[in-house]
């Protein structure tokens, strides 16, 4: 009986605050001002609210007075927030543990439908990371306090004065000075005042923040219409200062992402510089050596789920192994029988490619797998406010030249290496000295292959991991090689780059199509002038190749 | 060596001879009491990736269709061939479809060149094409039902709620090198002028298929949203270049908040690919969510967890636009009595199924169904939260009102007018030069 009341009493409540609803949202205006309701009731209110009717429940949220307040905005922000459907309790999810918010007891619950998740569209984020800021700039930790004040940059209108003035006084960070200070030529360029005006004009001069670029331009354009021609200059000046340091930001800029992409370039392309520049096999699989790379990082990664900073360490000389073995296996299974035939190689290797892919379709089914990307290669390296590094293409530098490093040592520093080069340079006489040609041969490609896996585990991080991602990096693979020239490894590291930096020169103002023609047709008139790349090969191995 | 060799490989024909007879007998021996439903879907190549899942789609619809006894007493034979991604195989597949399997429907395609490949074939063999793919318009086919988006019931809507819902006033278009953004954006650029958008606050880019490096234009992107004016990003990108240029988003911290993007090709299965943690808020405009909240979507999630025999399976837009294809034609050929072509287009017209959202689909007299337009945001967890919708179904238009060489068209292919090309102004059918490109 009690039980029944209970339920009935749950069904009462809802229909009532569905009544209630609209008579709330009249209210709201004048209640945000009375602030009569406590959060609970809020809660409550935003369980049946559509994302329209959110916002200024989240706007009465904000300025409830309560310790949880900012727990229950950051909760509603990062999506946590979940309400049981049998008896409207507020919960937080973290991962897939459940408490109820208010008393912080683990509840657990029957199935997945039981449970409801109380939305928040970008509109509500914002207002939500605005209501923090404001909340947050009293933090103790100065990280937390520097997110608020940047993110008060974007949100200048919604603090008042006052606040912001105590804040300013009470800060003992210079970091977090700086940024709020930027805060408060924000708000004295909305001034009525003159002098106030420009004073906001001055402090905001030479400060990199996209948000200041833009307020700046758009107090240039009020300031034009109404009149007020000396502020315009004087903005117009501040934003000069502002362009000129963004030029110099811009070329470092191009600079970097030419060179990450001259990194993606070489790592693609070093497995190739063996197989292909050393050997001079032509070898259309190399693409799909690399998805074989990609796709052993996916599996390591499947193996241990709970290690994924690991995983890509493990996986290292995993993909080497499995690409590796796959290269010998080919090498020994069809390109053994068909060496000084290029064109056959060329058909033969391509057939394998369509193969492989097929197979890994197969497998794995034709969509794309998820790569967990780590923590620490997410993000980026902040130099100034507009001048951003990403932290996954820095590592990706480093790496690749941490390969080819390894590489030079193994051709010039062992016993294998040395074997490599005498039965390129002269097969008969290597022979004839002991050196078992053929397995020569088959571990040269099988290495060549094995780095071509370790690009896969590097690119795995950059792009999506599918059957067809290698073809995706044959041909800037070969362009590579060819340019650089055959047989060279430091005409794959010098092409490498200076491929990827003229990239990424001429894309800002060719356009991504056009740069990369314009860079082919650079290719094929430089082959012109010297077949054999930047860096030939001088002597006999030239000859043989 | 050399005779055992030989011997097995006459061994080996005389196998395959066998089957061939026996699969020869089998389909003549079907013929007379099945109704066989062609499946033209890349089953390898570039497109497997997002037309595989179509193919189980239509087999699926198949099976249930037999479990419930086929349709007028007969058995539905499915006839999966694979055109490998590669666009003259297309119109061949077609071609040995309709000739040598004698298919009744074909369900298929997915890109646009594919399409306008099938084409010619489907219009001289008379044969019937479901295309369940979003797609940039200014086509009517009598071959063709076309029961994906046209621009006006995809781009339009979201660029409107671009506009009046977030206030954005500086838009960049960016897509891939074809035909479809390419069209798309040219009808965008053309409407949001006529909404007042200055010429200086669009940006275009495109970009070659499977562009893998995003820096620059991401960058770009980020410079151009820092103008003082809200900025979003429409993107007509397409298929593999997605996921770098969503992770290069991610790590150079574009934010939903600052400069949302909104993607018409980007769906469930394509978000299946990586971690969309930091993604959450960006946009897609499709006519159907997984997430969208109604018994007839849980049953059709339900039932296809079921026959892929995985709960991680996402279902998606082109999904369900195969699965109101499907439903539309099994009414059809029960209305008109006969799978016969002729009989089957002409009960089309005006026949309503219900689509997955809730609501219902109309097939329209040019071959454009009505549906709802939905804007999604990406959630952590791959699936779109709706945000929006519209108020009723939208008619799809063949014809684009916002380009000046298809603003006089229409398409009707009932009677009077009879025509997929109509001039309103001129009353020729034929009107334009665009209608054979």
């Amino acid at each position: 009986m009690r039980a029944a009341f209970l339920r009935l009493s749950g069904r009462m409540q809802r229909l009532l605050s569905l009544l209630i609803f609209p008579a709330l949202l009249l209210f709201s205006a004048a209640a945000a001002q009375a602030n009569t309701l406590s959060l609970a009731e809020v809660g409550d209110a935003l369980i049946d609210a559509n994302l329209r009717q959110k916002a200024p429940l989240v706007e009465q949220l904000l300025s409830v007075e309560d310790d949880d307040t900012l727990r229950f905005a950051q909760t509603l922000l990062e999506g946590d927030l979940y309400y049981r459907k049998s008896d409207r309790l507020l919960l937080t999810k973290d991962d897939d543990d459940l408490q109820a918010f208010f008393t912080q007891e683990p509840v657990v619950i029957s199935s997945k439908r039981a449970i409801k998740k109380i939305s928040v569209n970008n509109r509500l984020r914002i207002q939500l990371r605005a209501g923090i800021a404001r909340m947050q700039i009293f933090a103790s930790s100065e990280a937390t306090r520097l997110t608020a004040a940047q993110s008060l940059l974007k949100s200048a209108d919604d603090i008042d004065t006052a606040t912001l003035k105590e804040a300013m006084a009470q800060e003992t960070s210079p970091k977090v000075s700086e940024v709020l200070a930027l805060v408060v030529g924000l708000k004295q360029l909305q001034s009525d005042n003159d002098n106030e005006r420009r004073m906001g004009v001055d402090a905001l001069s030479g400060s990199l923040y996209p948000e200041v670029r833009g307020a700046l331009s758009n107090f240039i354009r009020d300031s034009e219409a109404a009149g007020h021609t000396k502020e315009a200059a004087l903005a117009a000046e501040a934003m000069e200062k502002i362009e000129t340091r963004l030029k110099i930001n811009s070329v470092i800029e191009n600079l970097y992402f030419g060179l990450a992409l001259g990194a993606v370039l070489l790592l693609a392309a070093i497995g190739l510089a063996i197989t292909f520049g050393v050997m001079g096999v032509i070898n259309m699989a190399h693409g799909e050596m690399i998805m074989l790379g990609a796709y052993t990082t996916y599996v390591v990664q499947q193996l241990m789920p709970d290690h994924i900073g690991m995983s890509l360490v493990v996986a290292i000389p995993a993909a080497f192994v499995v690409s590796g073995l796959v290269g010998i296996a080919i090498e020994r299974g069809v390109i053994r029988h068909l060496y000084g035939r290029p064109l056959e190689t060329l058909l033969a290797t391509f057939g394998i490619s369509l193969i492989l892919q097929q197979a890994v379709r197969s497998i794995f089914s034709p969509l794309n797998r998820e790569v967990a990307t780590p923590e620490w290669m997410a993000g980026t390296f902040s130099i100034n406010p507009a001048l951003a590094l990403t932290y996954n293409r820095l590592y990706i530098i480093i790496f690749s030249l941490l390969v080819l490093a390894l590489l030079a040592l193994i051709l010039k520093r062992t016993l294998f290496g040395l074997q490599m080069r005498a039965v390129t340079m002269n097969r008969p006489m290597a022979s004839s000295m002991g050196i078992r040609t053929g397995w020569v041969d088959a571990l040269t490609f099988g290495l060549g292959s094995g780095i071509a896996g370790i690009a896969g585990v590097a690119l795995s991080q950059l792009t999506n991991v599918g059957p067809n991602m290698g073809q995706a990096y044959i041909i800037d693979s070969f362009m590579v090689v060819v340019f650089g020239g055959v047989g060279n490894l430091w005409g794959t590291l010098v092409g490498a780059m200076s491929l990827g930096v003229v990239n990424k020169i001429l894309e800002p103002w060719a356009g991504a199509v056009v740069a990369k023609i314009l860079v082919l047709v650079f290719i094929i008139l430089f082959i012109q002038k010297r077949p054999r790349g930047l860096f030939a090969l001088k002597g006999r191995a030239a000859e043989m190749g | 060596m050399k005779t055992i060799r030989f011997n097995t490989i006459k061994k080996a024909t005389q196998i395959l001879g066998m089957t061939a007879l026996a699969a020869g007998v089998n389909l003549a021996h079907a013929a007379d009491d099945t109704i066989k439903v062609g499946v033209l879907h890349s089953l390898s190549g570039t497109m497997a990736i997002s037309e595989t899942t179509l193919k189980d789609t239509v087999l699926m619809m198949i099976e249930e269709q037999n479990k419930k006894g086929g349709l007028l007493g007969k058995k539905l034979e499915p006839v999966v061939v694979d055109p490998a991604s590669n666009w003259p195989l297309f119109a061949e597949k077609t071609r040995e479809l309709l000739e040598k399997e004698g298919v009744d429907v074909i369900f298929g395609c997915w890109t646009s060149v594919s399409r306008k490949s099938v084409l010619p074939v489907v219009e001289e063999l008379n044969g019937l094409l479901f295309y369940p793919v979003q797609y940039e318009g200014e086509e009517s086919s009598y071959n063709v039902f076309y029961t994906g988006a046209a621009p006006n019931q995809q781009a339009i809507p979201a660029v409107d709620y671009l506009i009046n819902d977030l206030g954005v006033e500086r838009f960049v278009l960016a897509g891939t090198d074809y035909v479809y953004p390419r069209t798309t954006n040219k009808i965008l650029e053309s409407y949001l002028k006529s909404k007042g958008v200055a010429e200086k606050d669009i940006m275009i880019n495109y970009t070659p298929f499977g562009h893998s490096d995003w820096q620059t234009i991401v960058s770009d992107v980020k410079k151009f949203g820092s103008a003082g004016k809200k900025t979003a990003v429409v993107s007509t990108i397409n298929g593999d270049a997605n996921v770098p240029f969503y992770k290069e988003l991610a790590n150079q911290g574009v934010n939903a908040e600052d400069i949302p993007v909104v993607a018409f090709s980007v769906g469930e299965e394509e978000l299946s690919g990586f971690d969309t943690a930091p993604l959450v808020g960006h946009l897609a405009a499709w006519n159907y969510f997984q997430s969208a909240d109604s018994e007839v979507n849980e049953e059709f999630i339900e039932a296809w967890h079921n026959y892929i025999g995985s709960e991680d399976r996402v279902t998606n837009d082109p999904m369900e636009a195969t699965y109101i294809g499907f439903n539309m034609w099994a009414k059809a050929v029960e209305k008109a009595g006969s799978e016969d072509v002729d009989k089957v287009r002409g009960a089309m017209y005006g026949i309503e199924v219900p689509n997955l959202t809730g609501g219902t689909a109309v097939m329209n007299e040019n071959h454009h169904l009505s549906k709802p337009v939905l804007i999604g945001e990406i959630q952590e967890d791959g699936q779109f939260e709706i945000v929006w919708a519209t108020d009723a179904e939208v008619k799809g238009d063949a014809w684009t009102d916002f380009l000046p060489e298809s603003k006089n068209l229409i398409s009707d292919w009932t009677s009077p007018v009879n025509c997929g090309n109509y001039n309103t102004v001129t009353k020729t059918c034929g009107g334009s030069a665009v209608a054979g490109e």
